[in-house]
């Protein structure tokens, strides 16, 4: 259940990708003989299937890179470094993903932007009105994620937008729509002052390595990394594209029934927060109370008087996989960046678990889980120096 | 989420982990003393028993409660049956590396587990001494690397996470509960 941080690739994927290997389409995509045309309309085919479901323009406005946290360097930094010398604001919120919020504070440092961070309310939303104070002539950036990668919560991107754009027309506005994407329907045209959207395939059962930068026709984005460029003209290097096959199968997978796949995470999800809050005492629920702006596969809990890494040790022993917030499962003994700003005590934001469920959880993998967690909040709350 | 990365544990370390020795607040103790705190995501509370045969005090029993990851609870736990049966003056020289190395060892990251249970267990000792009004002449009056560090963890992270700076400075000569932040 840790789709957050990747997830599994259903053998459909799999085998389209293997060809890629050394059967086809194996040359240097902008190379004229066979194998190099067969890689380049693999990349095509990819990025006519991005047009098609998101509701693009035209297939030139993707740029694929290798990873959400590329596509989001290159929202940011490609954006400072096309803008430099005209300095202003890159406007984020508190609770973007950290690839959003360490290149604006490197564009901060090397190209003399000014960072500033929109705070969030307890469940995570950025409100338009309080956007607005932050926004003036001088914003040059806005970056705010669709939905948030640990809390769930649904941003209202088109009112943000707007709002943005109402106030400074001149101010690009990016989204992190990594874990939006095939979970909440984007249309690219109803979101028309949406200036860039970051997307990412394994977050849709697709490979990890290919991340996509939606960058709408006539914003200015410059290459971060410099080298010969090959089919992709904004991030230099010969295209991955075994991985770019699989990408667009995955794609097709999620949108050929993309109503029936929501319907199904919601449903492992509800049924997964109902239980847990039905079996276990002292939880609270981190991110949007009303599920209805809440992604459809997150749930994010808190289990009082328990440590979320010790936690995720005992259910992965027992076959489950979730990951936590805590600061001890990070490198940096921080917890997380997002609970902390909406609110969350650090000793509640400790014992947080990220649940992330996926089309492919049946009714019996909740069951299970149902079955094992509450024996193991159980037992470590048993051993806890706090206790209720 | 942020920088998560998994983090490899040695089969003793989940063995302790899934069955800890010697768990749960021990009503008849000596001493109770804790390190680490629930804002660190890390705290450890230790319970002893002390006897004393000729003319020798020995650690009689030693239990634990833990707040904190699997290695935090693995090495309170090795670290409870470690100490027991040994002289006060041999609990006391256990060093934080050989609770590391009981474990079969840990990842760097979790070096500071096997620090914050051995740092309990010394704040334990002293606060004992302190109690029973002597001053054993191996009891040395600066505070051990362990002692240190895991004061350095409490303060450190409190002033990150609570965003205020302790004013109460670091007791000199040896911490217990009165004068600690």
């Amino acid at each position: 259940m840790d789709n957050e941080n990747s997830g599994y690739v259903p053998k459909e994927v799999v085998e389209e990708m293997i060809p890629y290997f050394n059967t086809i389409g194996y040359g240097h995509p902008s190379i004229t003989h066979k194998l190099g045309w067969e890689a380049y309309e693999a990349i095509y085919r990819a990025k006519e299937a991005l047009t098609q479901v998101l509701n693009a323009r035209n297939l030139g406005e993707f740029a694929l890179v290798h990873s959400g946290t590329e596509a989001n360097n290159l929202a940011v930094l490609g954006h400072a470094l096309a803008n430099r010398g005209r300095g202003g604001k890159i406007v984020v919120s508190a609770i973007e993903h950290l690839s959003v919020i360490y290149p604006a504070e490197e564009a901060e440092k090397i190209f003399g932007f000014r960072v500033v961070r929109v705070p969030v309310d307890s469940e995570g939303f950025v409100d338009p009105e309080v956007l607005k104070e932050f926004v003036d002539n001088n914003t040059s950036l806005v970056s705010i994620q669709m939905v948030n990668h640990e809390i769930g919560t649904v941003q209202k991107i088109s009112e943000l937008s707007k709002v943005v754009k109402e106030t400074n027309p001149r101010a690009v506005f990016h989204t992190d729509a990594a874990d939006a994407f095939g979970k909440i329907p984007i249309d690219l045209k109803k979101l028309e002052h949406v200036d860039m959207v970051t997307l990412s395939s394994h977050k849709i059962h697709g490979p990890r390595g290919v991340g996509v930068l939606f960058i709408r026709e006539g914003v200015k984005v410059e290459p971060v990394l410099k080298g010969q460029l090959s089919y992709e003209k904004l991030w230099p290097g010969v295209e991955n594209v075994p991985l770019i096959a699989g990408f667009r199968k995955a794609v097709e997978l999620a949108y050929r029934d993309f109503d029936l796949n929501v319907a199904k995470m919601r449903e492992a999800r509800d049924l997964l927060v109902r239980g847990v809050l039905e079996k276990v005492s002292d939880v609270l629920v981190n991110g949007p109370l009303d599920f209805s702006m809440r992604s459809p596969d997150n749930a994010n809990l808190s289990f009082l008087y328990v440590e979320g890494e010790a936690l995720t040790v005992e259910l992965s022993i027992n076959g489950v996989y979730v990951s936590s917030g805590s600061a001890c499962t990070s490198r940096i003994l921080e917890p997380s960046h997002v609970l902390l700003a909406i609110g969350r005590k650090h000793e509640e934001a400790h014992g947080s678990i990220l649940f992330k469920t996926s089309r492919y959880h049946t009714r019996e993998d909740i069951e299970y889980t149902l079955e094992v967690l509450p024996k193991a909040v159980d037992r470590l709350r048993g051993i806890s120096t706090i206790k209720k | 989420m942020s920088t998560r990365i998994p983090l490899p544990y040695t089969p003793r370390v989940l063995e302790l982990f899934r069955n800890p020795k010697n768990v749960g607040p021990m009503e008849d103790a000596d001493i109770v003393e804790s390190a680490g705190s629930p804002a660190c995501g890390d705290m450890i509370r230790l319970y002893i028993k002390v006897t004393t045969r000729d003319c020798e005090e020995l650690v009689e029993r030693a239990t634990f409660e833990s707040y904190g990851c699997a290695a935090n609870i693995a090495a309170a736990s090795i670290l409870t049956e470690l100490v027991v049966g040994k002289s006060m003056r041999d609990a006391w020289s256990i060093s934080w590396k050989n609770v590391a190395d009981e474990l079969g060892g840990l990842p760097p990251i979790k070096y500071h587990c096997s620090i914050l249970a051995v740092g309990a267990l010394k704040r334990a000792i002293r606060s004992y001494y302190k109690k029973v009004g002597k001053r054993p002449d191996w009891l040395p009056e600066e505070l051990t690397q362990e002692e240190r560090q895991t004061l350095e963890e409490e303060r450190m992270l409190e002033k990150l996470y609570s965003g205020y700076t302790i004013k109460v400075p670091l007791p000199r000569g040896g911490g217990n509960e009165a004068t600690r932040p």
